[in-house]
């Protein structure tokens, strides 16, 4: 009986052990969730979920403080990811902090700009190329299209233009033929 | 000798229609008058434009330079006047346009000056250097630059060459022609390859509904100083696809996402092969090509058609009908509907076939799938169709990349048995195209993240940086007043300090402001005069308030 005890205890505390070896020597530096979440979340930057960029809503999403509803970049196809994910249901998206626009890069009307840099400093993916009194311009490539330096611009210089399809760009579209098809069968 | 032939799994039997056009000889097609010559006709990076509007330029003239490894240039196909370098529509399902160069013709037809190269003199880097300039392209269909095709690289061999004279797609005969009247020259073309790949072992492979020009290749081999080996394969289509072809031949299977070299197996056109002897022996570039012109028209056959030509004017010469309901550029089972005619030929233009509602009656109405799998045995890259279908209809992506879905060579198989008559190419197409622009997305996005975080890391940076530049000034200034002799006994407390550095500075604002004497004080009037002294006086009023300790009765 005694033995027997003594036998468990001594189990007990060998695994107790390894179990807190284990905890100090592979501890997972930062928050994993967060990182899953910021890998699905489409880095624009722009803020409109309110937090200051796309890591500290991931960070918010993982303790439970933000909803997964509140990226308009990321669209309603973003949000059935977070939802998958986080294993919640899935519901729309949150209109109050914007509405999905089609992709879109800032453009500087060059002859307006007065080279104020207000808008380098917003840029927060730094695509904007210029100095003080000296003409910017977009790194088109580098843009995500978050908006943030159409407000501080002083003489509206700034204009979204949504990105053209051209043969590069153009993609398949989804075959609509069985489609229509079926809902004209269960139509008739 | 006769080697042992294997077989590849799955494949279909549509009806040939080969001998509508390779009944006729080939017809030179006349020089239009308009030549448009796009400069993305190859996969990897279009070409760079070299000449502007108003420029004459001469047949085989460099017109766009190759922009990157996989890439190559594209030339005049005649001489005459660029008049324009802009987009224009160009062969492709989208119907948009691409940057284009079009030419108006003098009719001419000067060549620009070119010669023959000594390839076996010349280092392989330059030769191949060289044919990325003259434009080669895989004519079989992919356009892959050839230059890098016939680079072995440093770890890669290319033991075994394949010379693929399939040409399995009904209705096309553009291959089959040219083997049977240019075989001489397919196989000089492959002695060059032969040369710069280091191949040992040549085959021929060609379908077995081609026995003229299995002849002549056979009598053209017989006459090479080298040994290749025609080989005669059944005709099944896709059999004339690389990979199946690769394993008719050879026995061996291309590993699922690797490349033939990765087998050590190379596999070129025919077509190729005869531009690259063109290119070489005469310094041509790939400036025309053969095109079957056939289907519902008056007189289907083979054009040598130079690169730019308008599709309609092709169609004209072998004579259109009406009754004709749409054009597709290649064959019926992995051709391109052309949005419109004024499209100019490409080096990827091997057929251009009309359609007419009785060789083409439209498909009947596409039913639900019933999951039969006759598109699992007819898939001859071992793929299970119907499952792709399920998962690219749902946008299950994923999901289809795990079924293997960029191992299928669209070759059209699956829909051609289909009993359902689902498009499911289109279905697979429209699913590669959405993983592709989800990874283009994915990786943008990793870039965004990567800036913002530098962003970050930079304005973190720089505020640390400012901070300990302050203080250090601070300091230097602190050290340089406890230095002074007058100073250094007065202060020694840390306020006092403070007090000396501010007297300092004012000190140095006052001295600066001294030296800077203003421009507006000569010749003034003596009122002006007065009023300045007055002014003055209250200034020097104020600083003497200024100067006087603070009263105890200011103090809350």
């Amino acid at each position: 009986m005694l033995a027997a005890i003594l036998v468990m205890a001594g189990i007990a505390v060998a695994i107790g052990l390894a179990l807190g070896w284990s905890a100090i020597r592979f501890k997972v530096e930062g928050n994993p969730l967060a990182e899953k979440i910021d890998a699905i979340l489409p880095q624009t930057q722009c803020g409109q979920c309110g937090f200051l960029g796309c890591r500290p809503y991931a960070e918010a999403i993982a303790r439970g403080e933000a909803d997964i509803n509140l990226c308009p970049p990321g669209g309603e196809e973003g949000m059935k990811k977070l939802a998958d994910l986080l294993g919640v249901d899935p519901k729309p998206l949150d209109e109050t902090h914007g509405v999905p626009k089609p992709k879109s890069v800032a453009f500087i009307d060059e002859q307006t700009c007065i080279g104020c840099t207000l808008c380098i400093q917003a840029c927060p993916v730094d695509a904007i190329s210029g100095a003080a009194k000296q003409m910017h311009t977009i790194i088109a490539a580098e843009c995500t299209g978050c908006e943030l330096c159409l407000p501080p611009c002083p003489v509206d210089c700034i204009t979204m233009v949504p990105i053209a399809e051209d043969l590069p760009h153009w993609k398949w579209k989804h075959p609509v033929v069985m489609l229509r098809q079926v809902s004209g069968d269960s139509g008739a | 000798m006769s080697r042992e032939l294997f077989k590849f799994k799955g494949g279909v039997h549509p009806p040939e229609h080969k001998a509508e056009s390779s009944a006729r000889p080939v017809r030179v097609a006349p020089l239009p008058k308009k030549l448009v010559i796009p400069l993305r006709q190859h996969i990897g990076s279009p070409a760079k434009p070299l000449v502007s509007v108003g420029d004459r330029v001469l047949k085989g003239q460099m017109i766009g330079e190759a922009d990157g490894t996989i890439s190559a240039a594209v030339h005049a196909s005649s001489s005459g006047i660029v008049t324009a370098v802009d987009l224009q529509p160009v062969p492709h399902i989208s119907g948009l346009p691409d940057l284009c160069i079009s030419i108006e013709t003098d009719g001419r037809d000067e060549w620009v000056e070119h010669g023959p190269l000594d390839y076996r003199a010349m280092a392989p880097t330059d030769l191949r250097m060289r044919l990325r300039d003259l434009g080669l392209a895989g004519l079989g269909g992919a356009v892959f630059p050839s230059a890098v095709k016939l680079d072995p690289g440093a770890t890669q061999h290319c033991p075994i060459l394949i010379i693929n004279g399939g040409e399995c797609e009904p209705w096309i005969t553009c291959d089959d022609v040219l083997m049977r009247t240019r075989a001489d020259e397919i196989l000089q073309g492959v002695a060059i390859m032969r040369h710069l790949l280091g191949s040992t072992e040549i085959l021929v492979g060609i379908e077995d509904n081609k026995p003229e020009a299995i002849a002549a290749m056979r009598a053209a081999a017989a006459r090479m100083d080298f040994a290749a080996e025609i080989m005669v394969v059944p005709a099944r289509y896709p059999g004339g696809g690389a990979k199946q072809m690769i394993q008719v031949l050879t026995g061996r299977e291309v590993p699922s996402g690797k490349l033939s070299t990765d087998i050590g197996i190379q596999v070129f056109n025919v077509g190729t092969a005869y531009a690259l002897a063109r290119a070489v022996h005469h310094g041509e570039p790939l400036i025309s090509r053969l095109v079957t012109v056939t289907g519902h028209v008056l007189r289907p056959q083979n054009f040598e058609v130079l690169i730019g030509t308008p599709m309609h004017a092709l169609i004209t010469l072998a004579g259109d009908r009406d009754g004709t309901t749409g054009v597709l550029m290649g064959g019926p089972m992995m051709g391109m509907p052309m949005p419109n005619l004024d499209v100019p030929v490409v080096k990827a233009t091997n057929c251009i076939l009309v359609q007419s509602a009785e060789l083409f009656p439209p498909l009947p109405k596409a039913l639900p799938c019933i999951r039969c799998t006759r598109c699992a045995d007819a898939c001859p890259a071992e793929l299970q169709p119907q499952e792709l279908f399920r998962f690219a209809k749902a946008g299950d992506f994923g999901r289809a990349q795990e079924y293997h879905l960029f191992d299928c060579i669209e070759c059209g198989c699956c829909s051609y048995v289909c009993p359902s008559h689902i498009p499911l190419v289109d279905f697979y197409r429209y699913a590669k195209s959405e993983i592709w622009t989800r990874e283009k997305d994915k990786r943008a996005a990793d870039l965004a993240r990567e800036r913002h975080e530098f962003r970050q890391f930079r304005q973190e940076r720089e505020k640390k940086e400012k901070a300990e530049k302050l203080a250090a000034k601070a300091q230097a200034k602190r050290a340089e007043l406890a230095a002074a002799p007058d100073a250094g006994a007065a202060a020694p407390s840390e306020a006092d300090a403070k007090k000396a550095l501010i007297a300092a500075a004012l000190a140095r604002a006052q001295a600066k402001k001294a030296e800077t004497a203003p421009q507006n004080t000569d010749h003034l009037s003596p009122g002006t005069q007065r009023e300045i002294e007055e002014i003055e006086a209250r200034r020097a009023k104020i600083r003497e308030l200024a100067r006087q300790p603070l009263e105890p009765d200011e103090k809350p």
